[in-house]
């Protein structure tokens, strides 16, 4: 109550400033407020299976079909904070939670994105029998899926290194659990945090374009947006229809990476602990024109006002920073500890017996060992893709980071294509291939790199350009050219750097395979065997249990290859290559 | 005399270290401090000082004893215990405003009178104007004054303060430290007592009433020295320099009872805590000794003056020179040895030849590794077995400083080689 009262308080007082302002906020606020009821109300039409919603191929429309697709995504953005927020938290602070959470959020990072729409699709709909909302809220949690866990295993990292003597000073002064997280780990982990925001949701688009076209049991549930939109697209085979679309979620992009992201990023600067001036600075227009403008000026201390109230939120106010506890509670502690663990060890057991008994009533020893060789098709298709990839751009990612002026220019422009959904450039490729007649068991797979290619670009600019200039000139000045200054200086130097972006790609590239490997036109479709194209099939037969398997089955293989192959290196590389 | 603010009884610390030894940090430390003390804990790195002060302002927990304040025990931070850190934890997206207000904040201060408040702390340490600015646009000293004036702000009766001016440059600490001092005799703040943790005998001397000496391997107290001296202190007053050779002395003997002072090294353990220091400097000051002005003796104040070392740099630097026999340390004096002389004098293979015969001679350590790098079929050895021995005596970080001393000195001597990427060590020099 106190929190509203002064929040109400401060904003008689506030009179004393020009009104102008007040409007300006009115203004915005009614309009997302506008925005989302109205969205809200499209999403929660009635709604039957098997029903067609129309969607207009007219240009006029796309507007608000981007409308739709944005509001999607930005659902599912809140949703990933607050998980954020309470799920990374709880693991960071608290070491039982730590050991279950933390394991169970890297299992579900290797789940294929689109796994989770051929899975939870029809739960949902059942969930709200007879409206949209059923379908919106799978399309959403696929947005959810692609973005939480990412952003939620960073905040745990920096939440739990936040410097020691910030820790100390914090229960010198006695902040309270709740002042301590929005005053410490939130600013603290604000940067790292906002920046595997723009990464993940980068990764959004392309889901949210695939989950807006659903098929079901043989069914199409179209959600009005940009990806139903191509959907119909494609089967009209119209090509003007996709270009239009194309151009739509170009300028989509790049408002939300001009007006939303860069500012953002640009802002949270300010949190970074000591100025490092290696590392690139972002600038926004945004921010510039905004520190410039007066009503912005008093709406950001407006801002910073509201936040101290929501921190000292009386409510939220007990101190709970003993070191000692008292003995009864102690062992009150520990039973609790046992019953926790015997928890978990009932709920494991009957996990096992139940997938055990899952998988030996439907599976046979054949169809595993099938599928796990699909999936070795794929795995190849990426390994191929990635070298492929990497002879390309590591040779231009050098060439750009050594100008500074290229890589300014460049970077941007590479974040913002891995940004772009590709997925509505593959079906432009089909009549190519089949004009030429080609193999589309070859021809399709470069399609699954298409986005995550320029992870390996941007990586290797950041990492040439981290390289200080006074070993180049140390190599220059020695006379040391050609190969051996590539073996000997720029190679190692990359190495972290390009781990990480292959190791992005690879990832990105698994998740795309779902959609690269089944490609259509008209009534065309081109097929390549593999791991992906087996659960787009079965997605569309409604075959539960083969989804399950094939889902599962890529699953495994992409922590295997993280385990055995990605994270080896990357150590290796970290501990080795990376400058100080 | 009256009853003390904080009492100290009894207090012990220590850690679990490998699986059966316990590293004892802290053993019975008793201290009692009353009003309008400024008390200084004095002593070697690694001898629980910093451990003893979280204790007192119930950041870490200690293994026995109690600790009270006004006769309340301290189990956690208390209202009315302040602290100053030597790395000054100002959060960094706050402002010099906002971080004043950070411990009126949790206490629920409402924002108009914390705002009054934090201004009136500010203005007091003299950092008027700088309201407004991040820590990172300020400088190291103005830094601690934010430091300042957020532990002062919330009215203290105690202030803590852990080596409150050792990430100061000279000047920047000198002004801050009679600023301090100032504040403290116009008892414009509600302080009672101050206690400081220092490895700087001068800064002990400057400011303190009273200097808690401690002894290492473990921490306790040597001795409770009062000082007399009128303020302003200044430290080329002969009075003031007797109290620096003083406690030098008193830091450089041991304790009545092992006073086996001739060849107190003689007998290490293999797990002893070696002291960290390098090669270049043990070279680097047996060539200050062997200069003609000062014929191989020097005493140590002149030593720390002329390298403008403190004693964290110093008293390693001086111990391992005794542990080598190349120096012996007595009444606060520093003296070569005749091996000592021969050493300095020597060119580069003969000191590498006299060190390597040095090490083997009087670190147990080093002949250690030696001995099974000889026995061993191919001469290897991996790092990570010295490491768990060194565990079972020492922390986890300490057995790591340790080892990595140890692997430099013999590189220098070329006793074994190391490899630092597997861990290995091994007699051979590879390629």
């Amino acid at each position: 109550m106190n929190f509203i009262r002064e929040t109400f308080k401060s904003a008689y007082q506030a009179r004393a400033y020009p009104n102008y302002w007040d409007l300006i906020a009115l203004l915005f606020v009614l309009s997302a407020i506008g925005l989302f009821a109205w969205a809200g109300k499209q999403m929660a039409t009635p709604y039957q299976l098997g029903q067609v919603i129309p969607i207009s191929l007219n240009p006029a429309v796309l507007p608000f079909y981007a409308m739709r697709t944005v509001v999607r995504m930005l659902i599912a953005l809140v949703f990933s904070f607050l998980f954020t927020f309470t799920f990374a938290t709880w693991a960071a602070k608290d070491r039982r939670a730590e050991r279950l959470i933390i394991p169970i959020i890297d299992v579900l990072q290797s789940v294929p994105i689109l796994g989770y729409l051929s899975v939870t699709v029809a739960g949902f709909i059942s969930l709200f029998p007879g409206s949209l909302l059923g379908p919106e809220c799978a399309a959403i949690f696929v947005i959810f899926t692609s973005q939480a866990w990412n952003m939620a295993l960073g905040f745990y990292q920096t939440v739990r290194s936040v410097p020691a003597d910030i820790n100390e000073a914090a229960h010198m002064f006695r902040l309270s659990a709740w002042q301590r997280f929005w005053r410490i780990d939130v600013p603290f982990s604000m940067p790292s945090l906002l920046w595997n925001t723009m990464a993940s949701m980068s990764a959004g688009w392309f889901f949210v374009v695939a989950s807006e076209a659903i098929t079901v049991s043989n069914q199409q549930i179209l959600l009005p947006g940009i990806g139903s939109y191509i959907a119909v697209a494609v089967r009209a085979a119209d090509v003007r229809a996709i270009l239009y679309a194309i151009l739509t979620m170009f300028i989509v992009i790049l408002i939300y990476d001009q007006l939303l992201f860069r500012p953002l990023v640009s802002w949270a600067e300010k949190f970074k602990a000591e100025q490092i001036s290696t590392e690139r600075v972002a600038e926004s227009w945004v921010v510039d024109l905004f520190r410039h403008t007066r009503w912005v000026r008093l709406l950001g201390r407006k801002i910073i006002h509201l936040f101290d109230l929501f921190v000292n939120i009386k409510f939220f106010h007990r101190r709970n920073l003993r070191m000692s506890v008292p003995a009864t509670e102690e062992k009150v502690r520990r039973w609790f500890g046992v019953l926790w663990m015997s928890l978990a060890a009932v709920l494991f057991a009957l996990l096992l017996f139940f997938l055990s008994r899952y998988i030996r009533e439907n599976y046979s020893m054949g169809m595993v060992v099938e599928v796990f060789a699909l999936g070795l098709i794929t795995a190849l298709r990426v390994f191929i893709m990635i070298v492929l990839c990497s002879l390309i751009w590591v040779p231009v990612g050098v060439w750009v980071g050594l100008r500074p002026r290229a890589a300014q220019l460049i970077q941007p422009i590479a974040q913002f294509l891995a940004a772009f959904p590709t997925n509505l450039l593959y079906p432009l490729v089909v009549p190519f291939i089949l004009y030429f007649h080609l193999n589309p068991n070859l021809w399709l797979t470069p399609l699954m790199i298409l986005g995550a290619q320029w992870y390996i670009l941007f990586n290797v600019i950041a990492g040439v350009s981290a390289l200080p200039k006074d070993l180049i000139q140390a190599v220059d000045n020695l006379g040391v050219t050609g190969w051996l200054r590539w073996r000997k200086l720029f190679l190692p130097c990359i190495f972290p750097y390009y781990v990480t972006g292959a190791m992005t790609a690879a990832g990105g590239a698994w998740n795309a395979s779902i959609l690269a490997e089944v490609v259509s036109w008209g009534q065309v479709v081109l097929t390549a065997k593999g791991l992906g194209s087996y659960i787009t099939l079965y997605t569309t037969e409604g075959n539960f249990p083969c989804i399950a398997l094939g889902i599962g089955m890529m699953c495994m293989l992409v922590l295997l290859f993280n385990r055995v192959v990605w994270r080896p290196l990357y150590l290796y590389a970290v501990n080795r290559f990376l400058l100080e | 005399m009256a009853t003390p603010i904080i009492e100290v009884i009894k207090v012990k610390k220590s850690f679990r270290t490998g699986d059966r030894q316990e590293l004892v940090v802290l053993q019975d430390i008793d201290l009692r401090v009353y009003n309008g003390e400024i008390i200084a804990i004095l002593g070697k790195s690694g001898s629980g000082k910093s451990t003893l002060l979280r204790i007192i302002a119930g950041l870490t927990k200690s293994s026995g004893g109690n600790v009270h304040y006004r006769g309340k025990p301290v189990t956690s931070p208390m209202p009315g215990i302040s602290m100053v850190f030597q790395s000054f934890a100002l959060l960094p997206w706050l402002s010099v405003l906002q971080n004043v207000e950070l411990g009126l904040e949790a206490q629920g201060i409402d924002r108009a009178l914390r705002r009054e408040r934090a201004i009136k702390a500010i203005d007091m340490i003299g950092l008027d104007g700088f309201e407004s600015a991040l820590p990172k646009e300020l400088s190291g000293g103005m830094r601690q004054r934010v430091g300042f004036a957020r532990a002062l702000v919330v009215n203290p009766d105690v202030l803590l303060m852990d080596e409150p001016f050792s990430a100061l440059d000279v000047l920047t600490a000198e002004n801050l430290k009679s600023d301090l001092l100032d504040l403290w005799q116009s008892k414009k703040t509600g302080l009672n007592a101050i206690i400081f943790v220092t490895h700087s005998i001068e800064e002990a001397i400057t400011i303190a009433d009273r200097i808690i000496v401690f002894s290492s391997n473990p921490g306790t107290v040597r001795s409770d020295l009062k000082v007399s001296l009128p303020y302003p202190r200044n430290d080329v007053d002969p009075r003031f320099r007797h109290q620096v050779d003083r406690i030098y002395t008193l830091m450089t003997t041991e304790p009545k009872g092992d006073q086996l002072k001739e060849g107190k090294y003689d007998a290490l353990d293999l797990g002893y805590r070696l002291p960290l220091a390098t090669v270049a400097e043990v070279t680097g000051l047996l060539e200050l000794l062997n200069a003609p002005e000062h014929q191989g003796r020097m005493d140590l104040p002149d030593v720390a003056d002329t390298l403008d070392l403190d004693v964290d740099d110093l008293f390693p630097l001086t111990e391992l020179l005794e542990i080598l026999h190349l120096a012996t340390v007595s009444e606060g004096d520093l003296t070569m040895t005749a091996e000592g002389k021969v050493f300095a004098e020597a060119d580069i293979l003969e000191r590498k030849r006299m060190f390597s015969v040095q090490l083997k001679k009087y670190v147990p350590l080093a002949r250690y590794i030696y001995d099974q790098l000889i026995h061993h079929p191919r001469h290897r050895a991996l790092e990570e077995n010295y490491l768990s021995l060194l565990e079972d005596y020492l922390s986890e970080e300490e057995a790591e400083r340790v080892l990595s001393a140890v692997i430099e000195w013999g590189r220098y001597a070329e006793l074994f080689a190391y490899d630092y990427h597997s861990g290995v060590l091994s007699l051979e020099n590879p390629h």
